[in-house]
């Protein structure tokens, strides 16, 4: 029989390579306290933060095809759990993060059931409107500092950790866990049946629905998940801040507008397009910031250029190009040496 | 022999077209069964009632014992349905291998090992060994309709509904994919095949029926029904773009 002759692998060389230099660039992250300065490392907090945005974002989007422009909503859900848990409830930050994650995941479930009735366009506004709510409801809690907002209490922030310093790389460290964490469990769905199952819908949900795959679950499954990661990023990002507002809170350009930027130039549907992304759109920002507000048209310009010049975004011309891929999701068929000459 | 799927008095309209016109038949155990049909007669629309794609107006759905007619397509796909698509529906981004995998894990249920060995065996089946990694947004139109073969077969089906794919093979190709599906049915899959390729049609079914505007028009043993006046008609000038 033919196919005693080939094998099936998962691995490549590029994805062993990439393993290697992975690990070795995240043992130089974790230890970027003792070599970088603080500003580099609020900088570096920042991009972790938006690396795990994106990520998630691209889960949805990018292979759910749920198009959401208003992730803002669990950002902001995140980050007034942690003050609301931390000041009312006194629990200690680190488990408030934690439970911030899965209270985003309940109230993602009654928002789910209604948004996931629209389709399309109507869908993506839909999640705006949501955040809008979500925005408004806040603002009304006098508690939290109304409209206005308000500060996380010295209190808290102490317990954190005494000094500055130390508080500093705790909140460093804890995004880059946060965007390791995220990056590695996108990965490990994908890689898994369910995972196979989303990439299907992603290519053709007509002949996924034929090959068995309920696809109202799996997508509901993926807004779920999304949300509850994505409530957890916004308590890490409001952690950094230590001051939350309403308007900062569930700002659709913040929290949604660059995101897509970042996924769709990157390459969407991916999982490296939302870091080679974050990478591009750090480097853009930080070079162009002296620039003011053209700093927002050179953004919009490169977005355009991409979309009509490179619509699978920077990420998708290196892997048509050199056949990549640094996260070894595919299968695939090799034929076996030894036998081949036989 | 035992019914094991069972259309009863399907009606479906799009506006004044009638895709299914209170249409009925049964197909036992086991069965080959072949599906002939001017273009637009309602074929596809059919198998799209059948699988689940379309819910009719009217009318019931029984396979297997139950009732499908509330389920959606996946449910009726793990009930042991598989189908190819006449106009190819590939997960164009992934390789063949992947979308036959997609095929052994989800609509088979197969794991590890056992999905990927399936997969080998059924490509080397369908002739799509060689081209395992390519992606299937590449693949010729041919191609793609051997995916579609390799994805039904893949998911290991009780029951296979093939749409037209036989069209544009050469001579040997066509002889290769009647022995195919004629190994598939003697391992007691039951096969519905819509095909304009007659000769191929009717080298591996045992029963005919005809279907126009949505209507079945005629039933019976496949010698009988092409020599009747009623198919004579309908097919004069068709064979021409099969």
């Amino acid at each position: 029989m033919t196919q005693q002759v080939y094998y099936v692998t998962r691995s490549s060389h590029a994805a062993r390579v990439a393993a290697i230099l992975g690990a070795v660039v995240l043992i130089v992250l974790i230890a970027a306290p003792w070599w970088a300065g603080r500003a580099d490392l609020r900088l570096m907090g920042e991009l972790f933060l938006y690396l795990a945005l994106a990520s998630l974002w691209n889960l949805m989007a990018g292979y759910a095809g749920l198009v959401s422009v208003g992730q803002q909503a669990y950002v902001g859900f995140g980050g007034y759990m942690l003050f609301a848990l931390t000041m009312f409830a006194g629990l200690p930050p680190g488990l408030a993060i934690g439970l911030a994650g899965v209270l985003g995941a309940f109230i993602a479930v009654p928002t789910a059931l209604l948004i996931f009735r629209l389709r399309g366009a109507y869908f993506a506004i839909g999640t705006w409107v949501v955040a809008e709510v979500f925005r408004l409801s806040f603002a009304q809690v006098s508690s939290l500092g109304g409209g206005s907002g308000s500060s996380l209490p010295v209190g808290i922030v102490k317990s954190l950790a005494s000094s500055r310093s130390a508080r500093e790389y705790l909140s460093y460290w804890l995004a880059l866990g946060v965007a390791v964490l995220v990056v590695a469990a996108v990965y490990l769905f994908l890689r898994s049946r369910k995972g196979l199952a989303l990439t299907a819908i992603r290519d053709n949900e007509l002949a996924a629905a034929s090959l068995g795959i309920d696809i109202w679950r799996t997508k509901f499954l993926v807004y779920i998940a999304t949300a509850a990661l994505t409530s957890v990023v916004g308590a890490l990002i409001f952690l950094q801040k230590l001051r939350i507002s309403p308007d900062a809170a569930f700002s659709v350009n913040d929290w949604t507008a660059f995101v897509i930027f970042i996924v769709v130039i990157g390459g969407i549907g991916t999982i490296e397009g939302p870091i080679i992304g974050t990478l591009i759109f750090f480097a853009l920002r930080e070079t162009l910031a002296d620039l003011g507000t053209i700093y927002l048209l050179v953004l919009g310009l490169v977005a355009i250029v991409v979309m009509l010049k490179a619509p699978k975004g920077v990420w998708g011309l290196i892997r048509t190009r050199f056949d990549l891929q640094l996260f070894p999701l595919g299968y695939r068929v090799l034929q076996n040496d030894e036998q081949k000459g036989a | 022999m035992t019914t094991f799927l069972k259309l009863e008095n399907l009606s479906k309209a799009f506006g004044a077209v009638k895709v299914a016109d209170d249409l009925s038949f049964a197909l036992a155990r086991g069965e080959a069964l072949g599906i002939i049909g001017p273009n637009g007669a309602g074929k596809t629309s059919m198998f799209n009632l059948i699988t689940g794609t379309l819910s009719p107006n009217s009318g019931k759905v029984f396979f297997d014992g139950r009732d499908m007619t509330s389920l959606n397509a996946a449910q009726r796909c793990r009930a042991g349905m598989a189908r190819s698509f006449q106009v190819p529906q590939p997960f164009s981004g992934m390789t063949v291998f992947e979308n036959a995998m997609i095929a052994a894990t989800q609509a088979a249920g197969l794991r590890g090992r056992e999905a990927e060995q399936s997969c080998l065996k059924v490509l080397d089946q369908t002739g799509l060994l060689s081209k395992s990694n390519t992606t299937a947004g590449n693949l010729t139109l041919l191609e793609r309709k051997r995916l579609e073969l390799t994805r039904a077969l893949c998911a290991n089906p009780k029951l296979l509904l093939l749409d037209e794919i036989a069209g544009g093979l050469t001579e040997a190709e066509c002889a290769s994919l009647v022995q195919t599906i004629k190994d598939i049915h003697a391992s007691g899959v039951s096969v519905i095949w819509i095909e304009h390729v007659v000769h191929a049609l009717l080298a591996v079914v045992d029963r005919l029926i005809v279907i126009d505007f949505g209507r079945k028009i005629a039933e019976g043993e496949p010698q009988t029904i092409m020599e009747s006046p009623e198919v004579q008609e309908i097919y004069l000038g068709i064979e021409v773009d099969a």
